[in-house]
């Protein structure tokens, strides 16, 4: 095994895609660290990427935020100007684990080990992120939920990186929520878990509207019936009804030692509906 | 065999060890370095007993790599005490008899610094979020946590 810590991308893409066994991007390291101990994946090559400029760094550009690969989830809940424009990913981002945890974990990491229980993918789904994806054929940004392709596995080919995670610059009256159901009050996986992101009009009619679940399907779902149920509407008892619903009907659960599929189902629409209502209000409407 | 050469800051003394790539950085304080205060409890990141200070971060040593200290600056809680005269926090803990078997201890001091470092005046609700990351399995929580209280209340004054 060999440890790396490159300072450049090109250098970390080029040392990924010519290692002969299996490499592993070190970020924050709270799952990979855990993957290793637990014998889950023995890598030939660690590559730590704190090392490359920019990685670590929050930057607000024209066309609003770029989050670098390993800044922890703990840096994302100090930078006051994200947190205000994008409260849901920040507060979604905040729920990973412990104190210890967020000093150390990443939203790059929460989306790239493909758990569909991430908490930080579904407010990053219904926030429209994408992801700039660097590789031996060049840079692409692609859309955050075209990264997991189900139970840890990525769309990622062999020498990609996720450099950084894009956020838009917010439109006016557009605010953004994410609840997830735990049995106790932190330190806890997903049970089930819903990001909603909505922008009004002056009216207070909504105009767009992103819902997405968690620990709903193998991946975290994008729930489209969902937009199209809030969108034209304000958000009264009718709409919010009929999200609920919509989100229940979408959800295709497991039964394991967390929840049911039957209780997965009903607390998806309740939590659709409540993180709608909180984004609506952080949207301004009333 | 040969491993990683890092330099590091560690209670603020200089330090070098080598490391295997996979060593974790708990494994290197308390194996290569004798620093046994850090714990290893879960050595997944639920229990915190391995809690360290990490370049102002509290972290769990055993979810870092030994390789990724180099350059770096760790508080661990062999710092805390100034020679004989315990930390405010050492001492509220002993007051307060905020441990039994004592294995979650360092991990709760440590995450407690932090605490204080970054919130000098935390509520009740404060301290047990901030301390969610550690475990305990005898004491409970309340002296702990009136320990961390008392100790606030210390270090406001002084």
């Amino acid at each position: 095994m060999r440890y790396i810590r490159p300072l450049s991308i090109e250098d970390a893409v080029g040392q990924l895609a010519g290692s002969a066994g299996p490499a592993a991007i070190l970020a924050g390291g709270s799952d990979l660290l855990v993957r290793m101990k637990g014998g889950f994946v023995e890598p030939e090559l660690i590559v730590d990427i704190k090392g490359i400029p920019g990685f670590s760094d929050i930057r607000e550009t024209a066309e609003g935020f770029s989050i670098g690969a390993a800044v922890p989830c703990a840096v994302l809940g100090e930078n006051a100007v994200l947190k205000k424009a994008w409260p849901g990913v920040v507060e979604a981002a905040k729920l990973i684990g412990s104190k210890q945890v967020q000093g150390r974990c990443t939203i790059t990491g929460n989306l790239c080990n493909a758990s569909p229980a991430a908490d930080s993918v579904p407010a990053l789904v219904a926030a429209g992120a994408r992801a700039v994806v660097a590789g031996p054929s060049g840079s692409r940004t692609i859309a955050v939920e075209a990264v997991p392709t189900g139970p840890g596995k990525t769309s990622l080919a062999k020498g990609e990186i996720i450099e950084a995670i894009l956020l838009s610059k917010r439109a006016a009256r557009s605010g953004d929520a994410y609840l997830r159901f735990i049995p106790r009050t932190e330190m806890d996986i997903a049970v089930v878990s819903a990001g909603v992101n909505l922008t009004l009009d002056e009216a207070g009619v909504i105009k767009a509207a992103r819902v997405a679940l968690g620990a709903a399907a193998p991946t975290v779902l994008l729930v489209e019936e969902a937009a199209e149920a809030l969108i034209g509407r304000k958000l009264d008892d009718a709409a919010l009804e009929r999200l609920a619903k919509v989100c229940s009907g979408a959800c295709r659960p497991i039964d394991d030692k967390r929840g049911t599929i039957e209780f997965r189902r009903k607390v998806a629409g309740v939590l659709a509906g409540r993180a709608a209502t909180t984004a609506y209000a952080r949207a301004g409407g009333k | 065999m040969a491993g990683i050469a890092v330099s590091t800051t560690i209670n603020g003394d200089a330090v070098e060890y080598l490391c295997q790539p996979d060593e974790p950085l708990l494994d290197v304080l308390r194996d290569r370095l004798g620093l046994t205060g850090a714990k290893e409890g879960c050595g997944t990141g639920d229990c915190g007993a391995c809690s360290i200070i990490l370049d102002d971060r509290l972290v769990c040593s055993c979810l870092v790599l030994g390789a990724e200290a180099q350059g770096r600056r760790i508080e661990t809680v062999e710092g805390m005490a100034h020679g004989e005269t315990l930390h405010p926090l050492q001492q509220k803990f002993l007051e307060h008899a905020a441990l039994q078997c004592g294995i979650c201890t360092p991990g709760f001091l440590i995450a407690a610094k932090d605490l204080l470092a970054k919130n000098p005046d935390p509520s009740e609700e404060e301290i047990r979020f901030g301390l969610a990351g550690n475990l305990c399995r005898c004491t409970g929580y309340d002296k702990i946590v009136r320990a961390v209280q008392d100790a606030a209340h210390v270090m406001k004054q002084a």
